[in-house]
């Protein structure tokens, strides 16, 4: 469904993708992990073209989104949906506006609808009676969790994670990620999340990959990746300073 | 060696930065033509660029016609022609001052705090998660900006000219003597419709570009620095850029008209 060839960037003269190539399948989850700052969210935000490749290309579902242009664009967008590291709330509308939003203005539902949907949403994740509090007036977790029923409110079916849990404290985090979890089993869809927390996302995971020094250095179901014999993966996982990584 | 490619880099981007902005409004004109158009985020607009600057416009309207009065008053009186006062008021505030003093105004005021606004939208990823939702962000943003500011700043303007021959005739009439028929009727003598239209003109291209610079600033807020630091450097290029493009085009204005009315 989700196939990334030969992708190159580069970054304020920096090269931060140095061919990646990934493939997701539909209905799969596929967790993306590496050091911090090596092109995660910039691989991600390629996937939704948010930013274009200056080498290769980004298919979904066999159609390369590079060329698009706008109008197939948004008909590619339509099926896709980004949940963001800081959820990317409208600041100046309510939670029940945030999530009302896509639906009001995308897809043109009645009012009765709306509410119907975004209520259900919101009490999905816990938001129950927060409807009318503005991003400012919630806190962190309870902003990831609004930004999380925005993104499943109009059931996509390929959703990018950045990052969903940081931030938080582990309990609320771990309740994201077994939301997510149970999403995926009751509607299906395809997903990649970028994530530092491992052994918790691992559990949801189909399939894990690690993005290191601009290449794919490791793809596999999560338990290969956890009892990798690469000495970058493994330093990776277990978290030691000493090792071939350099943090410095 | 390396300051000729400095230099370059400089002009280059300097080049790159410009199409990058004609390319910007071109795209603005185009949505703006097609629909839909975002009539409550238009009426936002409208409600922040237009009605929330009426007090301040007419603040500084009446206090720009209470010094022209004055000084006036001084000069026109060494040569024994205080009868022009109004005139003088009426037409420096109609054809010059109110719609350049109005704009700069503007600009402060509101040009700065849609920039900081589009700016803050563009870091958080909000102009991302629009695009996402295949929505487009120049209907949502852009568009409203530039009609309300069409549309507010004649408007405004009008308002700062009224304010400022008020001023002018409570200095020049209350304060200082002049006979208020002398001072109004010379206005109307003196006043032509040429001159009202050159005002609005002018009044309706400072409209857009000000929208124009400052959303253009807020939308590429990552290019000139990041996070907070790079907001408040796309605030400040946002004013001075509008400032000097309002009083550099109110010259070739001038000219044009005043050549298009002889």
């Amino acid at each position: 469904m989700i196939k990334v060839e030969n992708l190159h960037k580069a970054l304020s003269g920096k090269q931060v993708l140095k061919g990646v190539n990934l493939t997701v399948n539909k209905d799969e989850i596929l967790v993306l992990i590496g050091m911090s700052g090596y092109g995660k969210s910039v691989l991600l935000k390629h996937i939704a073209r948010l930013f274009k490749p200056d080498k290769g290309r980004v298919l979904i579902d066999g159609i390369d989104i590079g060329p698009l242009n706008s109008r197939e664009l948004t008909k590619v967008r339509s099926r896709l949906s980004f949940l963001f590291q800081g959820g990317a709330l409208f600041e100046s509308m309510t939670v029940f506006e945030n999530v009302a939003f896509p639906l009001k203005e995308k897809l043109g539902l009645k009012k009765d609808e709306i509410k119907e949907r975004v209520l259900r949403e919101l009490d999905q994740v816990g938001l129950s009676g927060a409807e009318d509090k503005y991003p400012s007036q919630i806190s962190g977790g309870m902003q990831k969790r609004a930004a999380l029923a925005r993104v499943l409110v109009w059931q996509p079916e390929i959703i990018l994670f950045d990052e969903p849990t940081t931030g938080l404290d582990p309990i609320i985090g771990h309740a994201i990620l077994q939301l997510i979890a149970e999403l995926h089993r009751k509607r299906k869809f395809t997903g990649i999340i970028v994530t530092h927390e491992l052994h918790r996302v691992f559990k949801i995971a189909h399939k894990a990959a690690m993005l290191h020094e601009g290449v794919i250095r490791a793809v596999g179901a999560p338990d290969e990746i956890l009892n990798s014999v690469d000495p970058v993966v493994q330093q990776f996982i277990s978290g030691d300073t000493e090792g071939p990584i350099s943090y410095r | 060696m390396d300051f000729i490619r400095k230099f370059g880099a400089i002009i280059l981007d300097y080049v790159s930065g410009m199409g990058l902005m004609a390319i910007f409004i071109a795209k603005t004109i185009v949505f703006a033509l097609t629909p839909p158009i975002k009539v409550l985020n238009f009426l936002k607009q409208v409600r922040f660029v237009g009605a929330q600057s009426i007090f301040l416009i007419a603040l500084i309207g009446s206090f720009t016609g209470g010094v022209l009065a004055l000084q006036g008053y001084y000069n026109l009186n060494r040569l024994g022609s205080v009868a022009f006062l109004g005139p003088l008021v009426a037409l420096s505030i109609i054809k010059e001052l109110g719609p350049v003093l109005a704009a700069l105004m503007v600009t402060a005021r509101a040009g700065s705090a849609i920039t900081a606004e589009i700016g803050i939208m563009r870091i958080t990823n909000q102009i991302d998660a629009l695009e996402m939702m295949g929505l487009n962000p120049f209907r949502y943003l852009v568009v409203p900006v530039l009609f309300a500011a069409i549309i507010s700043m004649p408007l405004l303007t009008s308002i700062f000219d009224f304010m400022g021959i008020l001023g002018g005739y409570l200095v020049g009439v209350k304060m200082l003597g002049v006979e208020a028929g002398t001072y109004l009727g010379e206005i109307s003598n003196h006043l032509e419709m040429v001159d009202l239209l050159e005002g609005i003109y002018k009044s309706l291209s400072f409209g857009v570009i000000i929208a124009w610079v400052s959303c253009y600033k807020g939308y590429y807020t990552g290019t000139s620095g990041y996070g907070a630091e790079g907001v408040s450097k796309a605030t400040t290029q946002s004013v001075v850029l509008s400032s000097v493009m309002i009083l550099i085009w109110d010259y070739f204005m001038t000219a044009l008209l005043f050549h298009g009315a002889s």
